[in-house]
């Protein structure tokens, strides 16, 4: 205790020397970028799992299938005019890679406004040594933990039922004015569009949550928690499920489609009743008239009715 | 003298009819007679004739879907609780359990999921109202190209605009009920426009929402227009458009027997009640089946309405779409004077043109009179290609409508077809002006060729599709000529009579009466009668019948003779085959 009183004093003497306010600023800054790499998420990157084997793959995947595009160390790949042709991969994190690649919207068929989901080209395995890779390239989104994108299982069925609805309630607030009341997309300007939320892996929606793939913004861990994606998430996985209460959803697109299923089913079906019950006619026998009780009026005979044919 | 009308015959069977006991059913109506005096003119009203075409029965739809409308109506009314008080929703649905919501939205949740067969009668009362819409226009339609609108129908007419119009309103006043996310921005959408009137569109808005948007008392309001006032106004037109349609008689196609002054067709009892009453049941089997198997209006999905929250595929009913679309495709124009702004881009396609659009219509059959001041009754119909300007003028309204219409969609349209949804904003922007010209060109001249084709049916008989070869070797196409009926229906109408200006002064020098605006009327006139084809007159079709009698003496020596030479066509034996006349 002594010792360590005298230390200290030793240390408060120099308290308002030139160089003290110096060394307090440098170990502020120290404890700050210190805490700020342990606690953001750009850390958990650090933590995966990734083998120098897995990013050596990947480079070799990289090499062949994106490099044309994104640069050979993802530095990206600029125009004539100045644009992005393929943009620089080298921030973009595993998470990114993972939702590009394993929706099968990268490698792109062709360019256009917007790279479409199809299916991968690349299986798993490759899919991970790619992301390996790319986020040896720097920093970003690690792909999430299937925990992170899950309702754990300790829950009451209560608190199930309140982290459902309380995502339906962010839902409706962030993501439908451009993926739709029932997540069936929408239009997005110049071609661009939200695309549909329905069949995609809740993987993929946290991810794409994480990344802002395309037009979508992200949504980062300050704008929503990583409980609220997953509730999203959950919302979505649990009206999937349900079965379409009220019949055929047309698509779930709102009055355009009630409108044309209107028209084309309701007014076409009632316009062809009509014309069925006008085409019946008044019988004076129940049996159909047949060829022989038909009146055959012999050919040349001036018709009886042949009035005002022209007057 | 007397006869003893006990032994004639009362109907046309071959065993006499004699007098039967009075019956049951007829004491009951002897009785009912006595006190209402119903009999006589019931004597009279059930033998009423009604021709029978399919395109009449285009306006049953919309009545029979508004009975539909009428009875599920009834239903919700029951359940439906129309106010903008806030509660917890505790329902069997159980996304949206314990979330904040209007009275009015938990009451409509719960008419889906807890009330028995509520979900179908939400349904089928919101599939009902656009069919009802949907037939009043096609109704508006067939009245139009037919010229079912002309004296002394007019006033007819202007009464089905008004159902058109109050149809509209009823339905959006219907849709904006329950209080959802949808409903909620159609109704934020109706306060932005109510906003955009010029000097007193704040005050209309705090008129109508009671304070500031959204208050809470919109939903109340809209639900008393919904289920009382509208409702009302739509019962007394739908009367009068009956009894009108009742005393001015039902208009028929021209036809041998038919004139001006009778009406060929069926008896109301019993023919016509049961086509009519049929198809009632047929209207409400496929509002049941929609209701049933598609679904419409999922609240439950929207949400309860909050002004932060919106929805992509954000539309109104597919009535409302059209004005919606052209407030799509304008662009931004607002200007700003003495420091208030008017916004033109919500002021034109809103507060503008669809009142302008009806106007025109109700419009339409007074234009039409005053340009031909034709002031006869008409009660025979008119094809729609004989009056080649007039349907020309309704497939460019058509048109317009529609290319408005398919703006309201254009985010579906671009998801769905891949489109980019600024390029069909550039394109409905100068298509709205070009289509409706373009569909008046090509209907006009269609229907003139139609009466073209008409014509030398006429004249010169059908294609019988049998070729004929000359003695010297050229073809033609024999033609036969067409039935009398047949040639009646395409003779069965008026020559059209082009208005010419009359000198200013008449024989004895005093100026004739006209007015300022005969010049205009004539330029109208010419433009709607000048190019249409009139039909023959009889010594035409006279003299067309004899040339055509003449053409078949000459080829009647070859009637069922084959054509010399073909006995060498490599198929028959030609063993001591010789040409004829064996040159």
């Amino acid at each position: 205790m002594r010792l360590l009183n005298r230390s200290a004093g030793r240390l408060s003497r120099h308290r308002r020397g030139p160089l003290a306010g110096l060394v307090v600023l440098l170990l502020g800054l120290l404890l700050t970028g210190g805490l700020y790499s342990v606690l953001s998420p750009g850390a958990q990157a650090d933590e995966t799992s990734t083998s120098a084997e897995d990013v050596q793959a990947g480079r070799e995947l990289f090499l062949v299938g994106c490099a044309f595009c994104h640069g050979q160390n993802g530095e990206g790949v600029l125009t004539q005019s100045g644009t992005q042709y393929g943009p620089p991969l080298t921030d973009v994190g595993a998470a990114s890679v993972d939702f590009q690649v394993g929706t099968g919207r990268m490698p792109m068929a062709q360019p256009g406004q917007q790279a479409v989901r199809k299916p991968p080209v690349y299986n798993d395995d490759e899919v991970r040594q790619l992301a390996a890779y790319v986020d040896s390239l720097g920093t970003g989104p690690a792909i999430p933990d299937a925990s992170a994108y899950t309702l754990p299982d300790d829950l009451t069925e209560e608190e199930r039922q309140e982290a459902i609805t309380r995502g339906g309630q962010i839902f409706l607030t962030n993501c439908t004015a451009c993926h739709n009341f029932d997540g069936s997309g929408g239009a997005m300007p110049r071609g661009g569009f939200a695309p549909t939320l329905r069949g995609v892996e809740a993987k993929h929606i946290y991810e794409a949550l994480l990344t802002g793939p395309q037009s979508m913004p992200s949504f980062s861990d300050g704008n929503l928690t990583p409980d609220e994606k997953r509730d999203v998430i959950a919302y979505l996985k649990t009206t999937e499920e349900k079965p379409g209460y009220a019949g055929f959803s047309l698509g779930s697109l709102g009055p355009v489609s009630e409108g044309l299923a209107a028209w084309l089913i309701g007014i076409g079906g009632l316009v062809g009743a009509a014309i069925w019950i006008a085409a019946h006619t008044t019988r004076t026998d129940r049996k159909k008239p047949t060829d022989h009780t038909r009146v055959n009026l012999p050919s040349g005979t001036p018709d009886p009715d042949q009035t005002g044919a022209a007057s | 003298m007397s006869i003893d009308t006990s032994k004639v015959a009362d109907s046309n069977t071959t065993t006499p009819a004699s007098a039967k006991a009075p019956s049951k059913a007829g004491a009951v109506a002897t009785w009912a007679d006595d006190r209402l005096g119903l009999g006589t003119s019931m004597k009279k009203q059930l033998r009423k004739v009604f021709p029978d075409h399919w395109s009449f029965m285009l306006g049953e739809i919309a009545l029979w879907s508004f009975v539909v409308l009428l009875l599920s109506g009834v239903f919700l009314t029951l359940w439906f609780d129309p106010s903008m008080a806030e509660a917890e929703y505790q329902g069997s649905y159980d996304p949206l359990r314990g979330v904040e919501m209007s009275k009015a939205m938990i009451s409509t949740v719960e008419l889906s999921f807890d009330v028995r067969g509520g979900l179908l009668m939400r349904q089928m009362h919101h599939w009902a109202a656009h069919l009802f819409i949907a037939s009043m226009l096609i109704h508006m339609m067939r009245v139009y190209f037919t010229g079912a609108y002309r004296k002394p129908r007019e006033l007819n007419w202007v009464i089905g605009c008004l159902l058109i119009l109050l149809g509209s309103l009823e339905g959006f006043t219907g849709y904006s009920l329950p209080d959802d996310l949808l409903s909620g921005t159609g109704v934020r959408a109706a306060d932005g426009f109510l906003k955009a009137t010029p000097v007193v569109g704040s005050y209309m808005s705090f008129f109508l929402f009671g304070g500031e948007f959204p208050g809470d008392a919109i939903i109340p309001r809209l639900y008393i227009i919904h289920v009382l006032l509208i409702p009302g106004l739509l019962l007394g037109l739908i009367a009068a458009h009956m009894l009108l349609l009742v005393y001015h008689k039902h208009t028929q196609w021209p036809g041998p027997g038919r004139t001006e002054e009778n009406v060929v067709g069926y008896p109301m009892l019993p023919v016509y009640a049961a086509k009519a009453g049929g198809f009632f049941f047929i209207v409400f089997g496929t509002v049941a089946l929609l209701g049933g198997l598609l679904s419409i209006n999922p609240v439950w999905k929207f949400g309860p309405y909050d002004p932060t929250k919106v929805t992509a595929g954000s539309q109104p009913d597919w009535y409302m779409g059209w004005p919606d679309g052209l407030l799509r495709i304008i662009p931004g124009w607002e200007s700003v004077i003495g420091g208030f702004t008017i916004s033109w881009n919500v002021m034109l396609p809103i507060l503008i043109v669809p009142p302008l659009m009806l106007v025109i219509l109700i419009a339409l059959p007074f234009i039409e009179s005053w340009i031909t001041k034709d002031d006869r009754e008409h009660h025979l119909l008119e094809r729609p290609r004989n009056r080649p300007t007039q349907t020309a003028v309704m497939v460019s309204l058509m048109t317009f409508y529609g290319l408005a219409w398919a703006a309201g969609g254009n985010d579906i349209i671009a998801i769905k077809l891949h489109l980019s949804i600024n390029q069909i904003t550039y394109f409905m922007r100068v298509m709205i002006f070009l289509g409706p010209l373009i569909a008046f060109i090509i209907t006009r001249r269609w229907c003139i060729s139609l009466q073209r084709h008409d014509e030398q049916t006429l004249l010169h008989g059908y294609e019988t599709g049998i070729i004929m070869r000359s003695p010297e070797g050229g073809y033609s196409e024999r033609h036969l000529p067409i039935s009398n009926d047949a040639a009646f229906r395409i003779t069965a109408r008026d020559r059209d009579e082009v208005y010419a200006v009359g000198s200013k002064v008449d024989d004895n020098g005093v100026a004739a009466p006209g007015g300022k605006l005969d010049g205009l009327r004539a330029k109208l006139s010419t433009l709607m009668y000048a190019d249409n084809v009139q039909k023959p007159t009889a010594a035409e079709l006279e003299e067309a019948h004899h040339h055509a009698e003449h053409e078949h003496e000459l080829t009647a020596a070859l009637d069922g003779r084959v054509a010399d030479g073909h006995q060498f066509d490599g198929h028959h034996a030609v063993e001591g085959e010789t040409l004829r006349g064996d040159h």
